[in-house]
């Protein structure tokens, strides 16, 4: 045994010996997510699948750069975040950690990482505030915000009529800064706000949220929350009568693995915001084929942002020449982005990546025809109407 | 209008009957925690696994048999409650001399074990489980629109929790268990198999967290991880009435989920922690739990 594991270190070492000759930059990216908890099945291993397609499509091997992935679980708390992303920076070497759903976690690593040597790529929460308040020179928002899914759900609920609104909000930072993008859009727009429930995260019973939903009297009960919490509301929302009663749900935040949780018979008519969806190019089908075939779902927005920001970033560091965060954040800033799945982009100042979103609505089970056939396009929301104005968010970066 | 401590009576009433309903899951899942700890003096931390694997079969034999609710309601009990004994035969039955701290940590693993090949399998965004026809729709009772599936659950769950209860308390065979907790030695000296009767009881316990489960599988998500969310809650609410104490779990049960219920409408962000703050006051004011005896 001591051997072997003798032999296996030299052979190692020997590798590791020759690639150091062959190749000029290494750079070691760690996919911090949620691999047990109720946001597993959006990001966690998927995540992890598509950096390692990113590196593989980019031919990191034949361009003299070394990419090695690492992964962990950050069970949705900030500290377990904190803790993984110190070790990683101080100890590890890690030069770019994508991903970190969770809002809370997300913030707690993008302090981090200002003062570090390293890049964040978040691709899974969804606060704006990590492009406004607390935004760092060092962290890329790719993915999607709370301020752009207020605008196109929010928007496009109050167009419809839905002038009053109820939140049924999750406790902790994500949830309330959904609401409190969504409310700015709903109010700026003619509408009032009537009440607000905040419900512990995760949480399972909503029926008794829903109900003083219900008794509020408002038009639309806005779901400041998202994957599992957002499917039990859902469900609940149908069996307690709530949405033939003649209000309406606003899902503020569905990925599209929450639909196929749901099942289209519950989940059809939905209007939802995404920056992706499987379906929408020969791009975007092409790749998440190819996905499927390794993770055995369609990628969901969040896997594709993962994928597609670790592919800029690798650009950047070829370009760059070398793995320092200050140089690379440079380059990732300064070139254009273009990828197949979110098409050309561009990386702002305050760290925000902007490209179009898209108001989706769910497919009733008649008109889909198979599985993942789930949305159907209802509005492309351009780049540049997508996310808030870099003058609003408040970011020091920009000031 | 008049109004009852600044709420509408209207919503007081339906939050204290969603209260309830969330009760009666406690209180079944409670009670066979209780029943489990009572006569094998075993802490199952394996009950709330045991409850998603009541879900998960119920949805199998729904995708791959065809077969629907009310048979699930009958065969996924038998099926888990039988996956119960071998377990308690193969390895919890070895713990039994040791100290309660072994049974919690198999257990415990063995929970583990279960949800990760769960997940592993389906994900955790859960699997779509309809209510029966029969049930859906339902009542205008004035204050609130009762769902019929919600009101089966009080109905069901207070059923099996009063049939528990009379046939331990009241029957025969109740006063042979009560009798194998306190003596084995003596009661197995009159001629009856304790330890027979001991992984019988086990798996009537496991039986009762699975049927809890099939309760829950048209109203909750059917995921790997919707028994460890819920088992923390009905620790405390076993510890509240008492280890081991049958009637004190269910009274709990049912009395927890109406505190919880007034919780949401009062402060809601508490809701998830008033149950442990109650735990809290009762180990402090009297440790046996309510309905305990002091050992």
């Amino acid at each position: 045994m001591t051997k072997t594991g003798f032999l296996l270190a030299s052979l190692a070492a020997s590798l590791m010996a020759t690639s150091a000759l062959a190749q000029d930059i290494t750079v070691k990216i760690g996919v911090l997510n949620d691999r047990s908890g109720i946001y597993a099945d959006l990001s966690g291993e998927g995540s992890v699948i598509a950096a390692r397609m990113a590196a593989e499509d980019f031919g990191a091997a034949e361009k003299g750069i070394k990419v090695e992935i690492v992964s962990a679980d950050h069970q949705n708390k900030p500290d377990v975040a904190s803790t993984i992303a110190r070790q990683w920076l101080d100890q590890d070497g890690v030069n770019a950690i994508v991903d970190v759903p969770t809002s809370s976690a997300a913030l707690a690593v993008n302090e981090i990482i200002k003062d570090a040597n390293a890049l964040f790529i978040n691709s899974g929460a969804a606060s704006s505030d990590l492009t406004g308040p607390a935004c760092s020179p060092h962290t890329v928002h790719w993915t999607y915000d709370t301020w752009a899914l207020a605008n196109g759900t929010g928007s496009a609920m109050v167009q419809q009529g839905g002038d009053s609104w109820f939140f049924l909000t999750a406790d902790y930072a994500f949830g309330h800064a959904l609401e409190r993008d969504t409310a700015a859009v709903v109010e700026a727009a003619g509408g009032k706000v009537v009440g607000t429930v905040r419900h512990p995260f995760p949480g399972t019973d909503f029926s008794s949220f829903l109900l003083q939903a219900q008794a509020s009297g408002a038009k639309v009960i806005g779901l400041a929350n998202a994957g599992g919490d957002t499917i039990n509301s859902i469900k609940q929302a149908a069996e307690f009568g709530i949405t033939q009663a003649g209000q309406a749900l606003a899902g503020l935040l569905i990925f599209i693995t929450d639909v196929h949780a749901l099942g289209l018979q519950t989940a059809q008519g939905l209007v939802l915001t995404e920056s992706f969806y499987w379906d929408l190019n020969d791009g975007t089908r092409e790749w998440s084929a190819r996905f499927e075939a390794a993770d055995g779902d369609k990628p969901t927005m969040v896997q594709a942002g993962v994928y597609a920001g670790v592919l800029h970033y690798l650009k950047a560091v070829e370009a760059a020449g070398t793995n320092e965060a200050d140089a690379v954040i440079a380059k990732m800033k300064e070139m254009p982005t273009d990828d197949p799945l979110f098409g050309k982009g561009e990386i702002r100042a305050d760290g925000r990546k902007v490209h179009d979103m898209y108001l989706f609505r769910v497919k009733s089970p008649e008109q889909s025809s198979g599985a993942w056939d789930y949305y159907e396009t209802l509005a492309t929301i351009p780049a540049d109407k997508a996310f808030r104005p870099m003058a609003d968010g408040n970011c020091p970066l920009v000031k | 209008m008049f109004e009852l401590l600044g709420i509408p009576p209207q919503a007081l009433f339906g939050q204290l009957l969603l209260g309830l309903i969330n009760g009666s899951f406690y209180a079944i899942l409670s009670l066979g925690l209780a029943v489990i700890f009572g006569l094998l003096n075993i802490i199952n931390f394996a009950h709330g696994a045991q409850y998603m694997l009541g879900a998960f079969v119920a949805w199998m034999l729904l995708n791959y048999l065809g077969i629907g609710y009310w048979w699930a309601l009958l065969i996924v009990p038998i099926v888990v409650g039988a996956f119960g004994i071998v377990l308690e035969r193969l390895m919890i039955a070895r713990l039994y001399h040791l100290d309660h701290l072994y049974g919690l940590l198999l257990t415990f693993g063995l929970a583990l074990i279960i949800q990760g090949l769960l997940r592993n399998q389906y994900g955790i965004s859960g699997l779509p489980y309809s209510i029966p026809p029969q049930l859906a729709g339902g009542q205008n009772l004035g204050f609130m629109f009762l769902p019929n599936y919600r009101g089966w659950v009080v109905v069901a769950s207070l059923a099996v929790c009063v049939a528990t209860w009379f046939v331990i308390e009241k029957t025969r065979l109740g006063a042979y268990l009560r009798a194998a907790t306190e003596n084995p030695t003596l009661v197995g000296a009159f001629g009856i198999n304790v330890p027979r009767m001991i992984t019988l009881t086990y798996g009537f316990g496991v039986a009762l967290a699975a049927f809890a489960g099939v309760l829950a599988a048209p109203v909750y998500s059917v995921n790997p991880n919707m028994g460890a969310d819920l088992i923390i809650v009905v620790f405390a609410v076993v510890v509240i009435g008492g280890m081991g104490s049958i009637l004190g779990s269910i009274v709990t049960g049912f009395g927890l989920g109406l505190v919880e219920g007034l919780t949401k409408v009062f402060y809601p962000e508490a809701s998830s922690v008033v149950i442990f703050v109650i735990m809290a006051i009762v180990l402090l004011v009297k440790p046996a739990g309510l309905f305990g005896r002091a050992a």
